[in-house]
């Protein structure tokens, strides 16, 4: 997913224009005001296409709610409900109304509004796209650093192996695979869900809800041992797909380091006898920490727009599998609810890394 | 609130912090969890439910829950599915056989406190009828309407509550009907208290329980779980205080969660979970007779399958015993009649196996000698798709060639319901226990035409006309001698059998795992909804 | 080859390794022979052509290697352990012969790779040769659409697509290849505009060519080398999106034999017969590793980032 983001805005119009020094603030709320525009283009664009793949699906929405015993007089009346006898654009027209008034509508599978719904699947996916990038980061950093510097020696590539064998695996196969391992054979850790049900019941009820996410609202409560269970069940989620971020950022790191360690500035520094691990760590990592934000951010963006396929296989109630499922009712304004959740979410991570790419870019200082 | 869950499972509170704890949780094997002495908790597909008002409701996981939330007019007993007293401690029908009349046991309350009264009943049935939502005809098919409701359903009395229909029927049918979900008495003061729009609270039902059943609904998260917490008014007996069913869709997690102690019962299992509980000795397999059958339909717009010979043939292409013995295993036992084992006047025939050269025969007779081309649909989900492609390959032997169409539940009943398919693998279930609810929509149909958009009927929808046994249908819902009825069921289903387009395949039994100590639950066979208040479980 | 023949006076290898090209297609030749050399010395990246080929093989010759027909049932046969009365891997749920099915699955896996190899690229290509040549408001509208299909997680967007078309291995290429188009596009562009300034460019505007005839006759071709790159790199990630269609049924309908949905139909019988899923399972990783292997191979060969000293 994230890859082809890679060379976003690497080598784009900041690294020029930041040569400028110190007119670095007034461009920063520039930059800031053009992605507001651009926010609003692309969430428009987002909802138009969603809401005509929405409409090309032939699943019928009506049915979905009145189910199959409905006569044909109450089937009407449910579609009349729904708006659904107005013709599409109109339906369209009446569907941004109101998303500019705040209201994302009713979803018609789970009959609450979309906004509570996300409410409880974004918190979900947030905490498994959160550890798992950092994960990935801890590790994955490191090792292409390591594997940079090794260049076609065994270390290289041995990590290099490690790292795509995490990117060729099948991540929904690896988690089923984990699952019967750690769980079933080893009972290391908890069971598919974010919780044993026991604690399900106790998070009911002895937590207060301030984020909806178990692990920060349990550990406010004092309630150590949801955390501690919520914890358990985490842990495999976010290692098979902090594998996958690991094997991805390691790779870049890579190619970024290797950049890096070519260039004319690495050969003076030694040449002036800096020790090889400040050479290697401080100046080449420093510099090419500043595209690598941008990987990172970007592929934690891709984590945060919903893994699919791990949550199907984890059961875990993201923002992903939710999607996925009212996409399967035609809940359209559940899948528009969500696709705005995710425009955002793209949006605002790309403005980040923009604006820590300005903060971090020695040219730009 | 405190829970006395997390106390039970005895965790060590010291713990590591942050990503260090990550790493090492896993060093720390969590202790087997056990499930509250008294709470039941189970897993079960609940992805369905799409609201709890009674009025509305018409899913299986949705109907589970208000069964035991809501009290009807006339109940079941969980143990032998007769009739039992509910709301209504005696009920009787007048020579006129149209007017009934039903005593309520007023000394029943609901779970707000308020007492259950006939205004109630009066309010709860016409409120059926006016929302009108597809359960609806189980109280209108009595001809009751909008248009008459507030006179044919009145309260007689201090105690006492009269309905008029609009013909004769046969009483059992009625009552029956009443069994049903849809007859369920809701607390008319503590709903209307909610009113917004005069939607007669059905927004606010959706999520919350106003019964006098004995439970109410603590909570649901769509696609998570639903909490049923013990009605403090409830009189009898209730060893489960709470009821915790948790969403869990992979029946190979089910079986884990089963095996870890963490559910005392799994409701979707596959006939590998079911053997391997089976030799787990601190477990155990609950089998019941469920009233869902899977049938063959074939659309009568296709022109092979018009041929009543091609149609036959198939009857004879299917490997009933080969599927029943293998991929679906003590999930289902061999059906090939309308109605459902456990319904009035349901007959043992089984006239069919698979046959090819039989089969053979019959395509060369109607024309087909090297079979045809035909598209099988099928919803998306393992089960049906492992027996649509065990038909398909069964198909084949006599020259059919079936192409498998897989699509999601609505989309495949948007097209049956828009009469587009050829051959459909589908399942039916009963919507009340009463024999009509099947006959009704297998044999019968009132109007054949395209325009009749008779969409809720099975035999419009395979635009099957059912012109011999349409009358027969209409006859036995009137007719008042049971056992005279019982014989009339039993004509129905063997020409229906014979004759129609609907190759009736395997009843469904249903087969969840439970902890040893789990005793007394039902599912509520073939009749009627899971019982989960007669539960109790015991220490191991 | 000819050409070849021709030229060569101290045999095809010294013509391919001397340092005095001839023509432009000598100096291609060279140049595509030096990135050869680099990449045979590069294990990894053989063992990833190795896999593949090996891949391209059993596509070829699974009616022979099979040792059953992949969709014949045996009911009564169903879930047999590897080895079990010659089945070389055991059979799954219907009793077929999951080493046929896997033989017959690199079929479908090809077929899907293959495809959206050669309509990806090419609407890619388009959208970026187009916007990146025109330039002005056409470039921004293209690269805004562009910015908005990015903007989406991309197997929702296939699945989306593919419930929309209905579910079938035709869809499923459709639909990956719909939402794997803009990175292509990108790349197309940033392609376009570095050559589209060039001097023969300008020559051929003035010779009076339609800017269709630019960016097809010019532009493209210029485009294509590192599309081909982009392409390698993405097989892997091609062949694990249509493994999850596959897993969420709707990739191939039954019975064809496809490895995401073999592990979707497997993962039932997991816990008691594991071989059914994990199998499936460990050909996607093989293949998909080998695409990667190569991938890697091949950038870090083609890469002008990495330092080669």
């Amino acid at each position: 997913m994230s890859e082809q983001r890679e060379s976003a805005p690497v080598h784009g119009d900041l690294t020029e224009a930041g040569a400028g020094g110190g007119l670095m603030l007034p461009r920063v709320f520039r930059h800031i005001g053009n992605t507001g525009l651009s926010l609003v283009i692309t969430l428009f664009g987002l909802l138009l296409v969603t809401f005509v793949i929405g409409r090309l699906v032939p699943v019928d929405p009506v049915l979905s709610v009145v189910g199959e015993r409905a006569t044909q007089e109450q089937y009407e009346t449910a579609a009349r409900a729904m708006g659904l006898d107005k013709p599409i654009p109109e339906q369209f027209a009446i569907y941004v109304n109101s998303v500019a008034h705040g209201d994302f509508g009713h979803s018609n599978l789970t009959a609450r509004p979309v906004v509570e719904d996300l409410a409880d699947a974004f918190p979900a996916t947030l905490e498994l796209a959160t550890l798992a990038t950092i994960l990935g980061v801890l590790f994955g950093v490191p090792a292409g650093v390591v594997s940079a510097v090794n260049q076609g020696r065994w270390p290289d590539q041995v990590l290099r192996f490690v790292g795509l064998l995490g990117y060729s695996m099948p991540v929904f196969w690896l988690g089923l695979i984990a699952l019967l391992v750690f769980y079933g054979q080893l009972e290391w850790v908890g069971g598919p869900g974010r919780l044993d049900t026991s604690y399900e019941l106790s998070y009911e009820f002895d937590v207060t809800r301030h984020t909806g996410s178990i692990l920060i609202d349990s550990a406010l409560s004092g309630a150590w041992d949801v955390l501690f269970n919520a914890l358990t069940h985490i842990v495999l989620p976010v290692v098979v797909l902090g594998y996958f971020s690991l094997a991805y950022i390691s790779r870049m790191t890579r190619s970024f380091m290797l950049e890096q360690l070519g260039q004319e500035y690495v050969t003076t520094a030694r040449v002036k006898g800096v020790p090889e691990w400040r050479v290697v760590w401080v100046h080449a990592l420093g510099n090419a920490a500043v595209p690598l934000i941008t990987v990172i951010v970007l592929s934690y963006a891709a984590l945060l727009e919903g893994s699919v396929l791990t949550e199907t296989v984890f059961a875990w109630p993201g923002l992903g599998l939710y999607i996925t499922k009212a996409l399967f009712a035609a809940d359209l304004n559940a899948v528009l609810g969500g696709t705005v959740v995710i425009g955002v979410v793209f949006v605002c991570l790309n403005l980040l890394s923009d604006l820590l790419y300005v903060a971090v870019d020695p040219r730009a200082r | 609130m405190s829970s006395p869950l997390s106390r039970l499972a005895a965790h060590s509170r010291g713990l590591l912090a942050g990503a260090a704890l990550v790493a090492f949780a896993g060093l720390a094997a969590p202790a087997l969890a056990e499930t509250p002495a008294d709470t039941l908790v189970i897993a079960n597909s609940i992805d369905d439910i799409k609201t709890f008002d009674p009025a509305q409701s018409f899913e299986w996981a949705g109907q589970d829950g208000i069964n035991n939330m809501y009290q009807k007019l006339i109940g079941l007993d969980p143990k032998t599915l007769e009739l039992a007293p509910g709301v209504a401690k005696e009920w009787s029908v007048a020579d006129d056989g149209v007017t009934y009349t039903f005593k309520i046991d007023t000394s029943l309350k609901f779970a707000s406190g308020n007492p259950v009264r006939p205004e109630d009943v009066v309010w709860s049935l016409r409120r059926v009828v006016k929302l009108d939502k597809t359960p609806s005809f189980i109280i209108t098919q009595f001809g009751l309407t909008k248009d008459n409701i507030d006179t044919a359903v009145t309260v007689a009395g201090d105690d006492a509550v009269k309905i008029v229909t609009d013909k004769p029927y046969a009483p059992s049918f009625f009552y029956n009907a009443l069994t049903a979900e849809v007859g369920s008495i809701v607390d008319e003061k503590a709903a209307m208290e909610h009113e917004e729009n005069g939607d007669m609270a059905n927004g606010w039902l959706a999520t919350h329980s106003a019964g006098s059943g004995p439970y109410m609904l603590k909570g649901w998260k769509p696609n998570e779980s639903v909490l049923l917490d013990a009605n403090p008014n409830w009189k009898g007996d209730l060893a489960m205080k709470r009821v915790y069913v948790r969403h869990v869709a992979e029946p190979a997690t089910q079986r884990l969660l089963l095996e870890k102690g963490d559910i005392d019962i799994a409701r979707n299992l596959t006939p590998e979970d079911v053997s391997a509980i089976e030799s787990n000795d601190q477990l155990k397999v609950l089998t019941e007779q469920r009233g869902r059958i899977y049938y063959l339909a074939a659309t009568q717009v296709y022109e092979p399958l018009k041929n009543e010979k091609v149609v036959e043939a198939i009857k004879y292409l299917i490997d009933y015993q080969g599927m029943a013995d293998t991929i679906v295993k003590g999930q289902v036992a061999v059906h090939q009649t309308l109605l459902p084992k456990g319904f009035l006047g349901a007959i043992d025939a089984e006239p069919y196996k698979l046959d090819v050269e039989k089969a053979k025969e019959l395509l060369k007779e109607a024309g087909y000698p090297d079979g045809f081309e035909v598209e099988l649909l099928v919803r998306n989900e393992k089960i049906r798709t492992d027996i649509a492609q065990a038909l398909q390959a069964t198909l084949g032997q006599a020259g059919i060639k079936a192409n498998i169409r897989t699509a999601t539940g609505s989309e495949v009943l948007s097209a049956y319901r828009a009469r587009k398919t050829q051959l459909t693998l589908e399942v039916w279930g009963p919507d009340y226990p009463d024999p009509n609810t099947n006959a009704s929509v297998f044999a019968a149909n009132p109007d054949n035409s395209e325009e009749a958009q008779l969409t809720g009927n099975l035999s419009w929808r395979i635009a099957y006309p059912a012109t011999e046994t349409t009358p027969m249908v209409e006859a036995a819902v009137v007719e008042k001698d049971t056992d005279k009825r019982k014989q009339m069921y039993a004509d129905i289903q063997k020409i229906n059998m014979e004759k129609s387009p609907f190759a009736y395949m395997f009843q469904i039994q249903e087969q969840d795992g439970a902890a040893k100590g789990v005793e007394n639950f039902s599912m509520g066979g073939a009749v009627s909804s899971a019982f989960y208040w007669p539960v109790t479980k015991s220490a191991q | 080859m000819t050409t070849v023949e021709n030229t060569s006076k101290g045999g095809l290898g010294a013509w391919l390794k001397t340092d005095t090209p001839t023509s432009r297609f000598h100096a291609r030749c060279i140049s595509i022979w030096n990135a050869w050399a680099d990449l045979s010395g590069n294990f990894l990246a053989m063992v990833g052509l190795a896999i593949i080929i090996a891949l391209i093989l059993m596509a070829i010759f699974a009616p022979w290697l099979a040792t059953a027909n992949p969709n014949i049932q045996h009911l009564g046969d169903r879930l047999q352990p590897p080895g079990w009365q010659g089945h070389l891997l055991g059979t799954d749920e219907l009793g077929r012969d999951i080493w046929s099915r896997i033989v017959f699955g690199a079929r479908v896996t090809l077929y899907i790779v293959g495809l959206v190899a050669v309509t990806a690229p090419v609407f890619g290509l388009i959208i970026g040769a187009v916007a990146g040549t025109i330039g002005g408001w056409t470039d921004r509208l293209l690269m805004r659409l562009t910015d908005i299909f990015l903007a989406f997680p991309r197997l929702i967007l296939a699945l989306a697509f593919v419930a929309a078309l209905g579910p079938g291995i035709v869809n499923a290429v459709l639909a990956i290849a719909l939402t794997a188009w803009p990175p292509y596009a990108r790349v197309a562009r940033a392609e376009t505009l570095t050559v589209r300034r060039s001097d023969y460019i300008a020559a051929a505007r003035l010779q009076g060519a339609s800017t269709l005839r630019i960016i097809i006759g010019h532009i493209m071709p210029m485009c294509v080398s590192s599309l081909i790159i982009r392409v390698t790199l993405d097989m892997a990630g091609i062949i694990l999106t249509a493994a999850g269609l596959g897993f969420l049924g709707l990739g191939a309908q039954p019975p064809l034999a496809e490895w995401g949905a073999m592990i979707s139909t497997g993962r039932q019988y997991l816990l008691s017969h594991w071989w059914v899923a994990t199998i499936p399972g460990l050909a996607i990783l093989t293949v998909s590793l080998g695409f990667n292997l190569l991938g890697d191979g091949l950038r870090d060969v083609l890469d002008p980032r990495g330092n080669r000293q």
